[in-house]
């Protein structure tokens, strides 16, 4: 009678993405190619942006600014889901992986979203007259920088990570409120900010000279981000690592 | 029910204990709303004008400043693990907790009312404004305020991040706080109001689970 030994089971995708010994293993591939991806759709959104788009014809040269402002703005939201997915990661599945994914994505949601409104405040300058109004969207973007603010800091507050993790899931998913108040406020306060115009149900209300650079732009950016995230959390699972390490190299010292 | 009056009779009973703490609390806001006089200069209508928003800042920083202690106590001598293996859950536990922090910040500020709108100039009718807003306005900023108060309660130096955190998210209910004052005087439906007292019962009704969740985080 011959026993079946049963094999080891091969490593399903979902262990892959979430051991992060095995992370490691395969992300590290990823990074060269996507940085290349991300320079190369750079390079093509750029030359669109500079040389390849006409200038608006009411606003000129400025409009240029858009596509740095709209695909950094879109970027401040999508953080932001990011971080809520990884969030509900975290809180529902204690998953590791999710604790990294949300440490590192905050800093970034925090960078694009100063990012965006800096770019909107130089692009309202011209075309709006004001540098800062209090219209319904930048108010409700800038509060969107506090939450990332206070989320860093809360980070930082904690000196047990994995407890940090689990509290920090808890305010981003209070936090999520201002994503969707954000979205609609252009269109609950009528003040200054523009209503949606490319995400439509009737279409674009964007030229087609001026959308393909600003979708090459998005494009780019989004690459960035997803380059940035990655090496990020490559970056905080050597730290852990090494924190590790060092913990257990100060035990043994202090056992001898 | 039985159990959360009993949570809610022991929090008053606390609290009105140390005596002090309640009327520091009004003379702080008292204090805040008197400031302003003496920063922009005794001019009556500008002040009358100013009224709400200094109302409203009085009672938020006011408010921010008593949150910490809603957990904190119980934290640090054990109550609060006594309560996680209660006989109801622990979300009851923070709503009654919750019920009783009103009854001590909120509740307070609104019976402080009369002397801040004296001394700002305030109208009949801007009088009763402040006290509806008030009453329908800070049970949020108490639900915002046990948010934070119970995501930092493990922090030892947890003081300065947890207005940090609580503030952005108070934002909407200083908005309409103050713009009730607003619409009412323009002869305007009383939308604020009513979007006050919405945003108050939404934050009332979900702050307790996210409070007990951060709790439980934090007493493991």
């Amino acid at each position: 009678m011959v026993q079946t030994q049963p094999k080891p089971a091969e490593p399903g995708w979902f262990t892959r993405i979430a051991h992060p010994g095995m992370f490691m293993g395969w992300s590290r591939h990823l990074v060269l190619p996507l940085s290349v991806v991300t320079a190369l759709a750079f390079a093509v959104g750029l030359y669109f942006t500079f040389f390849a788009s006409p200038a608006d014809y009411q606003m000129g040269d400025t409009v240029r600014m858009m596509y740095v402002h709209v695909p950094s703005a879109w970027l401040s939201q999508f953080c932001y889901a990011v971080m809520f997915c990884s969030a509900i990661g975290t809180l529902v599945w204690r998953h590791p992986m999710a604790d990294v994914s949300q440490k590192a994505a905050v800093p970034l949601g925090a960078a694009f979203t100063a990012l965006a409104l800096f770019t909107g405040s130089m692009w309202g300058r011209p075309t709006w007259g004001t540098f800062w109004e209090w219209d319904g969207r930048m108010t409700s973007t800038l509060v969107l920088l506090f939450i990332y603010l206070g989320l860093i800091a809360l980070w930082r507050a904690f000196d047990d990570q994995l407890k940090a993790a689990r509290i920090v899931a808890v305010l981003t998913l209070v936090g999520a409120i201002n994503i969707p108040i954000i979205k609609f406020s252009v269109d609950w306060w009528q003040t200054l900010h523009q209503p949606a115009s490319v995400f439509r149900t009737d279409g674009p209300t964007v030229d087609g000279s001026i959308l393909v650079p600003l979708l090459v732009m998005t494009l780019a950016f989004s690459l960035l981000f997803l380059t940035l995230h990655l090496v990020r959390m490559r970056t905080e699972i050597t730290k852990r690592r090494i924190r590790s390490l060092e913990l257990a190299q100060a035990r043994a010292g202090e056992g001898a | 029910m039985k159990a959360m009056g009993a949570i809610i009779v022991r929090d008053l009973r606390l609290g009105l204990r140390q005596g002090g703490d309640l009327l520091t609390l009004v003379l702080f806001f008292v204090i805040v709303g008197v400031l302003m006089p003496f920063a922009v200069g005794p001019d009556r209508p500008l002040l009358a004008q100013l009224a709400p928003a200094v109302i409203w800042v009085a009672a938020l920083l006011a408010q921010l400043l008593f949150n910490e202690r809603l957990f904190r106590g119980d934290f640090d001598d054990g109550s609060l693990a006594v309560f996680r293996h209660a006989t109801i859950p622990l979300e009851m536990v923070v709503a009654a907790k919750l019920v009783a922090h009103w009854l001590l910040t909120g509740l307070p500020l609104i019976a402080a009312m009369p002397i801040l709108a004296l001394m700002l100039g305030l109208d009949g009718q801007g009088f009763w404004l402040a006290v509806c807003s008030l009453a329908l306005g800070t049970p949020a900023l108490a639900a915002f305020g046990a948010i934070g108060a119970a995501v930092t309660v493990g922090l030892k130096r947890g003081g300065l991040v947890a207005p940090v955190l609580v503030l952005p998210l108070s934002l909407p209910v200083l908005i309409f706080g103050a713009g009730a004052f607003d619409l009412a005087r323009l002869g305007g439906s009383s939308q604020a109001l009513l979007l006050l007292g919405a945003l108050s019962l939404l934050s009332v009704t979900l702050a307790p689970f996210a409070a007990a969740l951060a709790l439980r985080i934090s007493g493991e």
